[in-house]
Formats: C-alpha cells, sequence, structure tokens
C-alpha cells in the first residue's frame, strides 16, 4: 500500500511539474503576475510529493518489504540498518529518485530563499527547473519505476554488494548527487537569463552561492569516494581515471570554473556569455556523467544495470537539455551587453586564463573518456584508454595554471602590475626552487621519477604565494600592529579563497609524493616472517576468524616495529559476505602526517603461509587534508556575508535587479 | 565571425550527440566472436619454467569437464584487477582455470603469478606474436573462455572477471553446461 502511495506520489509531482515547467513561463513572457506566481507553490508541492515517495520507498527498505522488486533485489534482513538506509540509494532506481529528489528540494529552496529575486527572473528559472523534473520524473515512471511489485514476494532478499557496504559509500552518493543537481541550479538562472536576454552582477551575486554549495558538495562526494576506494579496494590506489570518476570530476572542472568567472560578472560585470556557457556546460557534465553510467555505452568498474532503452532516454533528456540551451545560447548569446573591459593583464585576464586552462582540461578528460566509443563507433577498433594518457595530457595542463593561481589574487582588477605581484612573489619563487633541489637531492637524483621535484616546486609556489597574498591583505610587515583586527576583518570570502587555495597545494605535495615514492611489497609469508618495508618492519603473527553481523572475516594480526621499537599492532581482514555470497578485503591503515602503512592480508597458500600486499604510500594524509581544505573554503566563503539573506548587500541586489 | 564562435558548443554537442545514439547499439563489453560454438583451437602449449610443470597446456587438457581459459600477461594492468578474484574462484574449486601467458616473457609471466597467486591449474605459454591467442579469436588481456566438456568454446568474457559478472552472468552458464 505504501509503495503504491509512492508511486501515486511520483506521478502527481509529475503533474505538478508539468504546471510548474508552462505556466510560469508563459506567465514571465505576457508579464502577468499571477501566473509568475504559480511557480512558488508549484515547486513546494513537487518538493512534497517526491519527498513523499521518497519516503515510501524508505519504509520499504528499512521493513525489508521484499514484494517490492528493488527491495528484494537490493537489500537484506541481515543487513545492518544503516546499509538498508543507503540501499536506497545504491541501485538505479532508487538513485534516480534520489536524484529528482534533491532537484525538487533545490526548487523549494529557491522558492524560500529566493523571494528577493525579480519575479521574471525567479519564475523562469523555476520553470526551467521543472522541465528538468518533468524529464527525470518520466524517465522513473516509464523505465525505472522502483515500486514495481513481485509476486510472489522472496523470503529474503538478495542483498547489497558487500563491497557496498561502508559508511564511506553510504554518504558518496548523496554528497555527489547534490552536486549534480546543484549544478542545475545555476544552469535554470543561466537559461533564465538568455531567456530575459539580460545578465548582471545581481545574476551573479544570486547563482554563486548556489554554485559554491554545489561545488562544495561535489568536492565532497569525490573525495569521499576516493577516500572509499583507497581504504576498501585494497590496492592502495584512490583515482583510476574510470569513466565514471571522470564523470565526476568534469563537472568539478567546469563548476570550479564557473565559480571564478561567476565572481569576474559579480565584481567586473564581464566575461558574461562565457560564465554562462560555463553554466551550462557544468550541468551539462553532470548529465552526460548520467548517461554515461546509465546507458552502457562505455566500460567501467562501475557497473550500473544498464539497459539500452534507458540510454535512449537519457540521450533524448540530455539532447534537448544541452542542446537544446546551447541552441538558446547560439541565438542569445551575441546580443548580451559587453561588460567592463579589462587589460589581458590583470585578475580578470589570469582568471580568465585559468578558466580557458581549465575547461582544455576538462575538455581532455571528455575526450579521454570519449575516446573509446569513437573509435568504435569509427570501426577503428576496441581501445581503451588509461591512466597514461591522462597523466600525459590532463596534469601538464595544470602545471601552468597552478603557477597563476599565485599571481591571481594578487592582481589589481582591470589593469594589474605583473612586475610588482612578481616582486613580491621573488622569495617565494626562490623558496620554490630550493624546495625542488632538496626533492631532487632526497630522492637521489634520477634514482625517483623527474617530476617530483616540480610538483613540490608548484605546491611550494602556491601555498607560499596564498600566504604572502593574506599577508599583503591584512598588512602583517607593513603594520603588524593591527595585522589581527585586520585578519578578522577580512571578508569570509577572501579566506574562503585562501584555504582552497592552499588545500590544493597540500593536495599536490600528496599527489606528488604518494604516486612517486610508494613502496610496493607483495609476499607470501609465514606465521612469525617479517618483511622490511622502507623504515618499518612487518612480522605476521597470526590469522584467526572472527565473526560479523553478516560476514565471517580472517583477521590477520601484523607487528609493526620500528628500529626495532614494536610501534603498532595492525589487523587486516578477508571477509566473506553470506548475502551475497562475495569476498571482500579490509586493509588496515596506520595514517601519519609522512606517510601511511597499508597492510593487506590474502589468501593462504598449500604451505600454511598467507599472500600479503604491505605499501609504504608517503603523504596519503596530505590527500585527505587538501580535500578537506577546499571544502573548508568553499565552506567559509559560502558564509561570506553578501550571500546571506538580510544583509546589507542583498537590499542592494533587489534593487539592482528591479530597476533593470 | 562573433556570431559563428557562439554556435561551436552546439555543434560540437551535436557531434557528440551522434556517436552516443551510435554507441547505444554498441556493446564496449561484447567483442562478436567466429570460435564460440567451434571446438577450441589445437594447441600443445609449453609449460611456464619455474612453476615445476612437466608440459604445458594442451588441446587435450580442456576435455571431459567444463572449464575456463584465462588469457594474461605480467604487462597486463586490468589483470591484476581481476587476478586476485580468480585466486578465490581456486580456492572454493568450484571450475578448473586454465591460463595462457600471452605474448609475454615467460620469466616474467611466472615473476607475476608468483606476486599475485596462481588461480591455474595448468598454464600455457603463447610466445609473440601469440598465434594460440589469434586462433581462439582473442583481441587483448585479460580475456575468458568458458570451454565445455566436448572441449567446445561456449562463452566468452573480455575484460576483467568481477564477482558480480561471475555469480550473474559466468557461473550459471558453468553450471548450465555442468548439467550436459
Amino acid at each position: 500500500m505504501i509503495a503504491e502511495i509512492g508511486h501515486f506520489a511520483l506521478v502527481l509531482a509529475l503533474c505538478v511539474a508539468l504546471v510548474q515547467a508552462i505556466v510560469p513561463l508563459v506567465g514571465a513572457r505576457r508579464g502577468v503576475d499571477s501566473w509568475m506566481a504559480v511557480s512558488g507553490p508549484a515547486s513546494t508541492m513537487q518538493f512534497l510529493f517526491i519527498a513523499i515517495a521518497f519516503g515510501a520507498l524508505m519504509n520499504a527498505y528499512v521493513t525489508s518489504d521484499f514484494s517490492v522488486m528493488n527491495v528484494a533485489q537490493n537489500s537484506h534482513t541481515e543487513k545492518p540498518m544503516l546499509y538498508k538506509v543507503a540501499g536506497v540509494w545504491g541501485n538505479h532506481e532508487g538513485s534516480l529518485l534520489l536524484w529528482v529528489t534533491i532537484l525538487s528540494l533545490f526548487g523549494f529552496a529557491v522558492t524560500l530563499f529566493g523571494r528577493n529575486l525579480p519575479p521574471g527572473l525567479r519564475s523562469r528559472a523555476l520553470a526551467v527547473q521543472a522541465m528538468i523534473s518533468v524529464g527525470f520524473l518520466l524517465f522513473i515512471l516509464l523505465t525505472s519505476n522502483p515500486f514495481a511489485r513481485i509476486e510472489p514476494p522472496p523470503i529474503d532478499g538478495s542483498g547489497l554488494n558487500p563491497i557496498l557496504q561502508d559508511p564511506g559509500l553510504a554518504f558518496h552518493p548523496p554528497f555527489l548527487y547534490l552536486g549534480y543537481v546543484g549544478f542545475s541550479m545555476a544552469y535554470s538562472f543561466a537559461i533564465a537569463a538568455l531567456l530575459e536576454g539580460r545578465v548582471d552582477p545581481a545574476w551573479a551575486r544570486w547563482v554563486r552561492p548556489w554554485t559554491l554549495a554545489a561545488w562544495i558538495f561535489l568536492t565532497c562526494g569525490i573525495v569521499l569516494g576516493s577516500w572509499w576506494a583507497y581504504y576498501t579496494l585494497g590496492w592502495g590506489g584512490w583515482w583510476y581515471w574510470d569513466p565514471v570518476e571522470n564523470a565526476s570530476f568534469m563537472p568539478w572542472l567546469a563548476g570550479t570554473a564557473l565559480l571564478h568567472s561567476a565572481v569576474v560578472v559579480e565584481k567586473r560585470d564581464a566575461l558574461k556569455s562565457w560564465t554562462i556557457l560555463l553554466a551550462i556546460v557544468a550541468f551539462g557534465f553532470s548529465l552526460l556523467g548520467t548517461f554515461l553510467v546509465r546507458s552502457g555505452v562505455l566500460t567501467s568498474v562501475h557497473a550500473f544495470a544498464t539497459d539500452p532503452k534507458r540510454g535512449v532516454f537519457v540521450l533524448g533528456l540530455l539532447v534537448l537539455a544541452v542542446g537544446g540551451s546551447f541552441s538558446l545560447y547560439a541565438v542569445r548569446a551575441p546580443a548580451m551587453k559587453m561588460g567592463g573591459l579589462f587589460a589581458p593583464i590583470s585578475r580578470e585576464g589570469s582568471l580568465l586564463f585559468n578558466n580557458v586552462l581549465m575547461a582544455t582540461g576538462a575538455a581532455t578528460v571528455l575526450l579521454g573518456t570519449l575516446y573509446p566509443l569513437f573509435a568504435d563507433a569509427l570501426n577503428l577498433g576496441k581501445v581503451s584508454v588509461g591512466p597514461p594518457f591522462f597523466n600525459a595530457v590532463f596534469l601538464p595542463l595544470m602545471a601552468p595554471m597552478v603557477v597563476v593561481m599565485a599571481v591571481a589574487p594578487m592582481m589589481a582588477w582591470k589593469r594589474g602590475d605583473l612586475a610588482g605581484v612578481l616582486g613580491r612573489l621573488k622569495v617565494v619563487a626562490a623558496l620554490a626552487l630550493a624546495a625542488a633541489a632538496l626533492v631532487w637531492f632526497l630522492q637521489g637524483g634520477s634514482a625517483g621519477p623527474w617530476w617530483t621535484a616540480g610538483g613540490f616546486a608548484l605546491a611550494v609556489w602556491l601555498g607560499l604565494g596564498t600566504l604572502v597574498d593574506l599577508g599583503g591583505r591584512i598588512g602583517l610587515l607593513r603594520d603588524p600592529g593591527r595585522a589581527l583586527g585586520r585578519a578578522l576583518r577580512l571578508p569570509r570570502s577572501s579566506w574562503g579563497m585562501v584555504s582552497a587555495h592552499f588545500g590544493l597545494a597540500v593536495f599536490i605535495v600528496g599527489l606528488t609524493a604518494s604516486s612517486a615514492w610508494t613502496i610496493e611489497k607483495i609476499q607470501t609469508q609465514a606465521i612469525g616472517e617479517t618483511v622490511q618495508v622502507g623504515d618499518y618492519a612487518v612480522t605476521l603473527k597470526a590469522v584467526e576468524t572472527v565473526p560479523g553481523p553478516n560476514y565471517t572475516a580472517a583477521r590477520a594480526t601484523f607487528d609493526i616495529a620500528r628500529d626495532g621499537q614494536s610501534v603498532a599492532l595492525m589487523q587486516p581482514e578477508k571477509r566473506q559476505y553470506r548475502m551475497p555470497p562475495r569476498p571482500t578485503t579490509t586493509a588496515a591503515i596506520r595514517s601519519g602526517i609522512a606517510g601511511d602503512l597499508y597492510v593487506v592480508i590474502g589468501d593462504e597458500d598449500i604451505k600454511g603461509g598467507f599472500v600479503t600486499r604491505l605499501y609504504y604510500k608517503p603523504c596519503v594524509l596530505w590527500l585527505w587534508a587538501g580535500g578537506a581544505l577546499l571544502v573548508l573554503g568553499g565552506l567559509i566563503s559560502l558564509a561570506d556575508r553578501r550571500h546571506r539573506i538580510g544583509a546589507p548587500a542583498r537590499a542592494r541586489v533587489a534593487g539592482v535587479g528591479a530597476k533593470a | 565571425m562573433r556570431s559563428g564562435l557562439y554556435m561551436l558548443p552546439v555543434l560540437v554537442f551535436g557531434v557528440l550527440a551522434l556517436f552516443f545514439l551510435k554507441g547505444l547499439g554498441l556493446n564496449p563489453r561484447e567483442i562478436p566472436s567466429v570460435l564460440i560454438d567451434r571446438p577450441v583451437p589445437e594447441m600443445t602449449l609449453a609449460p611456464l619454467p619455474g612453476r615445476g610443470d612437466s608440459r604445458g597446456l594442451d588441446t587435450a587438457d580442456l576435455k571431459g569437464r567444463v572449464s575456463v581459459v584465462n588469457i594474461y600477461g605480467s604487462w597486463c594492468i586490468a589483470c591484476v584487477q581481476e587476478h586476485p578474484y580468480l585466486v578465490e574462484i581456486k580456492k572454493s574449486g568450484t571450475v578448473p582455470i586454465m591460463g595462457i601467458d600471452w605474448r609475454d616473457d615467460p620469466v616474467m609471466g611466472y615473476a607475476w603469478l608468483k606476486k599475485h597467486g596462481d588461480p591455474y591449474e595448468r598454464v600455457g605459454v603463447d610466445p609473440p606474436p601469440g598465434r594460440t591467442a589469434v586462433d581462439f579469436g582473442v583481441t587483448g588481456a585479460p580475456e575468458s573462455f568458458i570451454v565445455d566438456k566436448a572441449g567446445i568454446i561456449r562463452y566468452k568474457h573480455i575484460g576483467p572477471i568481477t564477482p558480480d559478472i561471475w555469480t550473474r552472468t559466468l557461473l550459471p552458464i558453468i553450471r548450465e553446461l555442468e548439467k550436459k
């Protein structure tokens, strides 16, 4: 019964979304206020109905209602509660329902927080938002109904893939979706602006916090996913340039570029058509990811149930949403008024430079991801594009971007003084070169890879350059007495920028060190045998069988010694899940600032030894710390007073909007 | 000129969309094999030095019971991914797995098995240019073939075997063939 209510609520949501997609749009065109006003209550109702549907599916999972096919296929009574709940979005149908739930939540948020918006812009944006809803609700109802019943219901479900039974992964999809779907806000507002034919700083000031929020969620989702891959897959890797990873990385790149170009629109009223394009591209990449994952056109380790019929449907959506908006862009964007002019050497210029590099980076990732498809379609044979391509093409593009990142925040708007800025960065440049030389010396010259020195130089340049910029802003050297006061009064968006840029520098350290200097030892180890991994002597002490809630584990105990002193015990596990019967490995990781010791237990061999994989991975913690600083920077910037409701700036925004 | 530039995104997207449409009709995992339902090719492959076998892999080894032939190489990155699971299957004793060390230095091929575990009952070396694998219709590694009791190839799987693919696709086929 409850499942039927959920199904029915989805149908109602579709009807409401149809009204919301048409009436406000016509109203905005004809200037009928009451028609435009439909958008508010409609988006609230749409959210309510979809929330009811989501709640109904959640209920089916929590109560293990196996007469619902989706639950029977993906859940099991023995599963811990957290994974019953996470099971809702651990499958194709449920994850789509989460997708539209978040979409309608964002629409609802516009109604809630967007009272100050010009009514025309708001109702048009909500109508566009509703069009996306219509597409996805139709997709769910026609091809992927999560509420389909099964007759007769099985006694128990077939379980969730044990590798997905992990807290890191339970929260990874919701964050990613909040990110992907969050970009729909920028998209809807971009389309609304194209329809109105006007983009102004008020538009950017409204779009930026939503883009920022989406970006924070997406960053969180990607970091969580990488972290999960690192500690559960048992290979010690965290990024594989897999098509599905790329599908999340491309919108991230476009979104990051969008965040920065929206600043230029907001402050300088320039780069408008470029910003609109990025807003369409960021959401377009999100939709593209959905298409790639669910249509089966590419092979990926992320196996979703694929079905060509669904693929045709998503492709249709993609063509309508992206093709349609690009066409609108081609017609409307040329008429858009050029804003403030600027010299190439200026903050706008350097932001644009990095924007272009980031867009090029996203394009190369797209090319690498789709190349197998191109080759197949053109009968050039089956190929796969792996990490070597991406590392060789993408990373070199990012190096100049990082160089400019340290310089850009110090440049003045309109016309910058490059010589002056470089003068302030003289010491930083010297330190970056010194770091490169030191790293080269410590790794024994060409005994290590050549790019480590470059990686560290970039990290030092960006990290210290960001701090020098901060020092300059608060007048640390000029007037140290009042520096603290100035630091407290610094806009939060500046602190956000400092945190995020510094975070990237920290991340680069982790990336460089962990890719270059990982020590890997794979062998058969007998009980009592010691293997030396870097500075650590790793001794296999015992392997015992331990029962878990829905699995049985073989738990190994390793003694870790350094300089003859025992420093820790580590207990990796090899689990055999009962339902579905699948093995997983749980690595034991000892994290430190200098690096992680990563221990995996494998199978027993005939002679009673165990296959063990022991890694020492330098600076992995820096990767997560860098990711955390990026997210923190986003959060601080989001808390900036000009983004908050009721802040003085807000009134001015509304004023500008109403006047224009 | 300027407005031409604004047309660019929609044109690029149009080309992409055409490729996607074409791509929907293609299956990246499936490459038609002319050898399905044909007997395994005649072969007498040399043993892997160091493994202690007196002989490698012969056509006769694939007759009389259902078996899986797995193509690997020490140079193959994706093989590392499926390998632990193959070792797992070997431990469960479900079905014998035969390895073909393809286009590889046999010494490296053996070292690789020592490093990652040895799931194979027999291993044959197919040195460059890899004639036997060509007879099998191999396009890349890893690739696996299910061979029935009569020594006839019944199924070909391209790419790494994952637990999902194993339990949902390969295992049912093997069970079915074992009943015959």
